[in-house]
């Protein structure tokens, strides 16, 4: 088993975070992982691209070799669309359609929506409204976990489980948010698919 | 013992304290900042009271350690690979003087230049220095490298150079630990005259570095991070350095997949008797290296190029920038290159940029309204989050060298007769390289403004600790700035007016040395305190 996910945004969006809570979860289930992250000038609200790879089989490399890309998680419309090339033929694209406007020549974002969903085996979620509904639009990356996790060799158990442990020291009302913002976003992917 | 998920600045720098690091000395820089970030973090290093506070520069970083490793404790100086050209002076003698307690100089390349001004390959300096260097092909030999990189140094009385490229220092992967080990006592060396570089005694030191290499050769010849793999296709064995070697084996699969002989190639000086199993057997030698083709132009030789030889001088793969395990497939001729994508007319550019509410913001604005006043041209920026400033809206800044060069080139342009002109520098990075030129400046008078940008903190490398903290006046003052022409601001929309007008006053109405220190915190640490309550 071989998970190949690339995930795409703006600097500051947290990517990072949905890649650690899949790694660890990833090593605690025995699982081989590899995770390329962006520092440095590249975050500073630019474009950003993370790499996560997760395998029962020793993993070479740190890139996902172009073309080859299992999922592209796309928290940010453009970024997603950007990224898109890199799915591999069955690959999946899990796309989020609240934009980062923070160039002066941003496209139509409706217009972006509709080629996101004109792309084969896309999802296309407006996941800061789920997060919203599920108690605070902080967890849209939550949402766009729980639409990347039917995709995933991790258990959804280990996932939440990690969850509960990367939020606790916030409190149980801020974890059980995660949570419901989770569950609609795997609704979400599992619906729409 | 556990496994860990960890970076391969991350992996080192715990491989290092579990082989009993006493000090780790080093100046914040993309990829190499989290090394010194985890040995602060951890609990077993502010246990036993590991040395790690940032140091002003990474000149001071290597001669602090330096001086640990004098006194017989392990030591260890991070830095990008850049800063090694700041710490040159102290790496290529310290290997002239020896080391007594171990000695490891952690340098981080960025190929690509993802946060970077270049693309320098210290593989270079190490053979320069004339100094063994080590470079893993995965996080866990990043941490197993610091333990036998300490050994080897200990053992040969060498500094040891240990490279990492952005691709290993940012990528987390599985690292198993080893049993920690007790750092050294601590204790004088025996022949403590060899630090004592003067000629007499450098000339004997370097005869003694120089007769040293046959058996820096023979430990890279025995290294157990080399492996060498027969392959029953002989017509072309393939050579891979340090990561390289993942991408051949992404390309493949597994090791058994690649019909080629396959030479991983993880320690220098180059294992001459390796390297000649692998060229002697084959017709032509792929050679794949993240960084400069150091080895690649070895083969060739000077009066190549040699047909037989295959890599990025060749053009089988690209000259310049990362590996990808892409581009080798390429080189291999295992698929073909990759056709330019279609048109997305939806895409646009996302460049960098400076936060929402940055200071800088206001910092730049009210200099563009003066430098309205006396022309274009004058700027001269330096390196930091201010650097952005270059990119619209702002188009602030003219100039982008090196630490410290903004005052040092205005200093010259105002030489040449463009004056009055302007350095921007940041608050770090002023304290890094920026007092020296500072003094060049008021000895001569030139007629220069340095406007400091103290955010009160080392922002682009994620908020480190600057070691000029609440002391920039008086440093400015010391030196020799006149204290009328020392004036302190505060960056926001609100004192636009009052900002531009003492920029102007300093710029356009005085012809000397004059400094304004434009004083707010940066956003995202002053974010991250209030988080933090």
């Amino acid at each position: 088993m071989t998970n190949d996910i690339i995930l795409a945004g703006v600097g500051g969006q947290g990517i990072l975070t949905i890649a650690a809570i899949v790694g660890r979860a990833a090593m605690e289930r025995g699982l081989n992982v590899k995770q390329s992250e962006v520092h440095g000038m590249a975050q500073r609200g630019g474009a950003v691209v993370a790499h996560l790879r997760l395998s029962t089989e020793t993993i070479y490399s740190d890139l996902i070799a172009e073309g080859a890309a299992d999922v592209v998680l796309g928290i940010e419309p453009m970024e997603a669309l950007r990224q898109a090339p890199c799915l591999g033929p069955r690959g999946v694209l899990l796309a989020n359609t609240e934009p980062i406007r923070n160039i002066p020549d941003y496209p139509d974002a409706e217009a972006l929506v509709r080629r996101l969903r004109t792309l084969p085996r896309s999802v296309v979620l407006d996941a800061g409204a789920m997060a919203k509904e599920a108690g605070s639009s902080r967890a849209m990356n939550m949402v766009m976990l729980g639409a990347l996790s039917p995709y995933l060799g991790v258990g959804e158990e280990d996932l939440r489980g990690t969850i509960v442990r990367a939020f606790a020291a916030k409190g149980d009302e801020v974890v059980q948010t995660n949570l419901r913002a989770f569950a609609a976003g795997k609704a979400a992917a599992t619906r729409t698919w | 013992m556990s496994q860990m998920l960890l970076l391969g600045d991350e992996a080192l720098a715990q491989g290092a304290l579990d082989a009993g690091l006493s000090g780790c000395y080093a100046y914040p820089g993309t990829p190499s900042t989290e090394i010194m970030e985890y040995v602060q973090a951890s609990a077993e290093a502010a246990g036993r009271g590991v040395h790690r506070q940032w140091s002003a520069n990474e000149k001071s970083a290597m001669e602090e350690a330096i001086g640990m490793s004098y006194a017989g404790r392990r030591a260890m100086a991070c830095m990008k690979h850049v800063g090694l050209n700041v710490a040159a002076d102290g790496f290529v003698n310290s290997a002239v003087t020896g080391t007594h307690g171990g000695l490891l100089v952690a340098v981080a390349d960025d190929p690509s230049m993802h946060s970077s001004q270049n693309e320098q390959d210290s593989r270079f300096y190490a053979g320069f220095a004339m100094v063994p260097c080590l470079e893993p092909a995965s996080q866990q030999e990043a941490y197993d490298m610091a333990r036998y990189g300490f050994d080897l140094s200990e053992a040969e009385r060498v500094p040891v150079l240990l490279r990492l490229t952005t691709r290993l220092a940012h990528s987390r992967a599985n690292v198993s630990r080893r049993p920690p080990r007790a750092p050294n006592a601590a204790g004088l060396p025996g022949d403590r005259r060899r630090y004592v570089l003067l000629p007499a005694i450098a000339r004997e030191n370097y005869a003694g570095l120089v007769a040293r290499q046959d058996a820096f050769l023979q430990a890279s010849e025995n290294s157990p991070f080399h492996a060498l793999s027969e392959g029953t296709d002989r017509s072309l064995g393939i050579v891979a350095c340090g990561i390289a070697y993942n991408y051949l084996m992404e390309v493949y699969g597994t090791p058994e997949a690649c019909p080629h002989p396959v030479l991983k190639m993880c320690q220098y000086p180059v294992p001459r008797t390796l390297l000649a199993t692998l060229v002697e057997s084959c017709e032509r030698v792929l050679v794949l290296e993240e960084g400069a083709p150091m080895l690649e132009q070895m083969l060739h030789g000077p009066l190549g190029p040699r047909p037989q030889v295959l890599g990025r001088l060749s053009g089988h793969l690209p000259r310049t920038g990362e590996l990808t395990p892409g581009a080798v497939a390429v080189a291999l001729g295992l698929r073909p290159p990759p056709a330019p994508r279609p048109e997305e007319p939806l895409l646009r550019q996302r460049p960098p940029r400076l936060c929402e509410g940055c200071p800088h913001i206001f910092s730049y604005r009210a200099l563009l309204e003066v430098i309205g006043d006396v022309g274009p041209g004058r700027v001269f920026g330096d390196i930091g989050c201010y650097t952005l400033g270059a990119l619209p809206p702002f188009d602030a800044i003219d100039s982008c060298v090196d630490m410290g060069a903004s005052i040092s080139m205005a200093k010259g342009a105002a030489d040449a007769g463009l004056a009055p002109a302007v350095a921007v520098i940041g608050d770090s990075t002023f304290t890094h390289s920026g007092l020296t030129p500072l003094l060049d400046a008021i000895w001569e008078n030139a007629n220069i403004t340095v406007f400091i940008l103290d955010n009160d903190t080392t922002g682009m490398t994620g908020g480190q600790d600057s070691v000029g903290k609440g002391k920039l006046e008086q440093i400015c003052t010391g030196l020799g700035v006149p204290r009328d022409h020392v004036r302190v601001i505060v960056p926001s929309a609100r004192n636009h007016e009052e900002n531009v007008r003492v920029l102007r006053e300093e710029i356009c109405g005085h012809d000397g040395v004059s400094v304004v220190i434009a004083r707010r915190e940066c956003i995202q640490t002053l974010r991250r305190r209030s988080r933090a309550g």
